[in-house]
């Protein structure tokens, strides 16, 4: 009795899988969306950072969880709860800097993963809503990490949440009333901590997910781009199946389990060596409690959020009205949805395009981070002319696009994939 | 073209980031060199000695246990108990000062709880203040700091330190004229009214800060040494995952033509 083993029967399990099988369509599901889902086989290296986007996702969800359990979302209690999980709870301390740098690694691999999509054109027909659908997942993780930011009710926290928050306010109009229907309050206080509370741990989780999941659905519906830009379905075997494809699992699991790794010496070498990471990832500043009476020295942004936040600061008030930096910050993320549509070129990868695009590309990226480091600095020097003519450079790439893009020249595109990694 | 890409793309995120991180850590240049060392039990046995003796009565650590401390310091609870505790609390307490909540009325500001000045400021920071008083009449207790212009501590390490005086240096402000500027302090060398030297040597008093600095480093993160000591054996464990997971690739792939 006791000596039987589990595998005398080796048709067992595949009558547990029959017998769900007919109820919940669980091979079928494996089959469609991972065994049998032909990925382009030339995947290089930028294409690691969708599933490490997924992976950094699991790694916030599953840290949440836990740091929700010693956290008080109170103005009188969070400060001391987040420092009660550093130094009271078992291992805490790996929670937090789990958590805390995730949320940093979440935006550097999202900005990766969208810089490969303009470099092989991934927004391109069929795969509009794809790309729509990750703008989205962009500004909800937006909201998600100034909301998460707020929590540990730092001085920097308070203040951050003070600025970004008083934006609403120079809406016309609606703008006073809106910041208070935010704030739940006439200032910064408990009230606005318990509803970003209740906003970071169940609401925006939930949309991110739903639309990680949307995304992966539009992805598998349409198949991958890859860096040639070009149709994998075009041509198959004698058993239907994509000569250019292979199936994800175990070819790209295997391959994905690498890029992981990969990641994770990375980003345990920040939480084990750097975790503050030389106060970009924590700020000095947030070590001191929310104190409404004394602004930090110099107010900033985290890291991911300093190239808008540049480009707020790099539009003067017009008309005895700031509305015009909310305005231009919020149509740096809109024109990201129009890409699909503004880029006219009759190719899609870099490795086909002319030079126009290379340089436009280039640009762009350089003006990008410039902006971001515009944002970190205190506005004096050359960094406000410096922000003023990156913004208008970040502007320039996308509405300048359907022009260069047209007439760009481009090289024969091949009919086959090149290579593979 | 891939390789340039990718290289292109990693030398332009290093060049951000490096310039992030020294545009956060901005404005600590001015600071002397500490020397603490977080993995210096010795130090830090010290540095809490001087801390109970010579800060806690104002200063709270209120986030800090006394047996954490022990335990992590490597003091038995006896010493603990009649070396750095003084007052009824039990060891299982956190660190209180002994500070009336009308001290506001003394100093102008209560004096700060410590748990996280290392974090918010810097260890850098904690060491050039200590080192940083000198005699400046106009101040309500006479004396000023050179990293905490107008700080409301009076110079309680004085007896120690001996008196000093600030040293001013010239330096070109942005139209070009002639500025003094505060640039450090140094010890008095004839003080008509009341010629003092501390009771420690330089190099001692340096020291004796330097531990303070570095139980305070410690304070602000108590895993700190442990973190760092497990990241070796965890990013080690990594090399030899990737080193696997790569292999395990490279064997699957071998059929992808």
């Amino acid at each position: 009795m006791a000596s039987a083993p589990d595998t005398a029967d080796p048709s067992k399990s595949r009558r547990l899988i029959g017998w769900i099988d007919e109820r919940f369509p669980m091979t079928k599901l494996w089959k469609e969306q991972v065994s049998e889902y032909y990925a382009p086989k030339n995947f290089n290296f930028w294409y690691y950072f969708g599933s490490l986007a997924l992976f950094v996702l699991a790694n916030q969800l599953v840290t949440g969880i836990f740091l929700t359990m010693s956290y008080k979302p109170s103005a009188a209690e969070a400060f001391s709860s987040v420092e009660y999980i550093m130094r009271d709870v078992d291992g805490g301390w790996l929670i937090r800097y789990l958590h805390s740098t995730g949320a940093s690694a979440f935006f550097i691999v999202v900005y990766l993963h969208m810089f490969r999509a303009l470099l092989y054109g991934s927004h391109r027909k069929p795969r509009e809503l794809l790309w729509i659908f990750g703008c989205l997942i962009f500004l909800l993780l937006m909201a998600e990490a100034f909301m998460g930011y707020v929590l540990p009710w730092g001085n920097m926290s308070f203040w951050g949440a003070q600025v970004i928050v008083s934006l609403f306010g120079s809406l016309p109009v609606i703008g006073g009333g809106l910041v208070e229907w935010i704030r739940g309050d006439y200032v910064i206080a408990d009230a606005t901590l318990n509803r970003f509370f209740a906003l970071h741990v169940a609401a925006l989780p939930l949309a991110l997910v739903f639309l990680v999941i949307a995304h992966l659905m539009a992805l598998h519906e349409v198949g991958s781009n890859n860096p040639d830009g070009i149709d994998i379905k075009k041509h198959k075997d004698a058993e239907g199946h994509y000569l250019d494809g292979i199936p994800f699992h175990p070819y790209y699991t295997v391959k994905d389990v690498v890029g992981v790794a990969g990641f994770l010496l990375f980003f345990c070498g920040v939480i084990f060596f750097a975790p503050t990471f030389g106060g970009l990832f924590l700020e000095g500043p947030n070590f001191e409690p929310a104190n409404p009476l004394q602004t930090p020295p110099h107010i900033a942004p985290v890291w991911y959020f300093t190239p808008f936040y540049a480009m707020l600061r790099a539009v003067p008030s017009f008309a005895g009205t700031q509305v015009w930096g909310v305005l231009v910050m919020g149509a740096a993320i809109v024109v990201l949805f129009f890409v699909p549509w503004l880029d006219r070129s009759p190719v899609l990868s870099i490795r086909y395009r002319g030079p126009l695009y290379k340089i436009a590309l280039a640009v762009f990226s350089v003006a990008f981070i410039i902006l971001g480091v515009c944002g970190l600095k205190p506005p004096s020097g050359i960094y406000p002319q410096l922000a003023k003519i990156c913004t208008a450079l970040y502007f320039a790439f996308f509405l300048l696009m359907p022009w260069y893009t047209k007439i760009d020249s481009v090289k024969p595109v091949p009919e086959r994939v090149t290579g593979h990694a | 073209m891939r390789k340039r890409l990718i290289l292109i793309a990693v030398a332009l995120f290093g060049t951000a980031l490096s310039v992030g991180v020294a545009s956060a850590q901005e404005g600590e240049g001015s600071l002397p060199h500490s020397g603490a060392d977080i993995n210096n039990v010795e130090s830090l046995q010290r540095g809490a000695r001087n801390f109970m003796n010579y800060c806690s009565g104002c200063h709270s650590l209120k986030y800090v246990r006394y047996n954490r401390i022990a335990k992590d310091l490597e003091i038995p609870e006896s010493e603990l108990q009649a070396n750095l505790m003084f007052t009824s609390e039990k060891p299982f307490d956190t660190v209180n000062s002994s500070m009336p909540a009308d001290a506001e009325a003394w100093f102008g500001k209560q004096p700060p709880d410590l748990s996280l000045m290392a974090r918010a400021r810097s260890v850098d920071y904690i060491y050039g203040f200590l080192k940083g008083f000198y005699v400046d009449k106009a101040r309500p207790w006479g004396v000023n700091n050179v990293v905490l212009p107008g700080t409301s501590m009076p110079a309680v390490l004085s007896r120690l330190q001996g008196l000093q005086s600030l040293v001013l240096k010239n330096e070109k402000d942005e139209h070009g004229s002639d500025n003094l500027v505060p640039s450090g302090a140094e010890p008095m060398k004839a003080d008509p009214l009341k010629p003092e030297a501390g009771a420690l040597k330089p190099e001692e008093y340096d020291q004796f800060v330097r531990d303070i600095a570095n139980f305070l480093d410690y304070a602000g993160e108590p895993i700190k040494a442990k973190r760092e000591s497990m990241g070796v054996f965890v990013i080690l464990f990594l090399l030899v995952f990737f080193a696997f997971a790569y292999m395990l690739k490279k064997e699957y792939w071998k059929d992808v033509h």
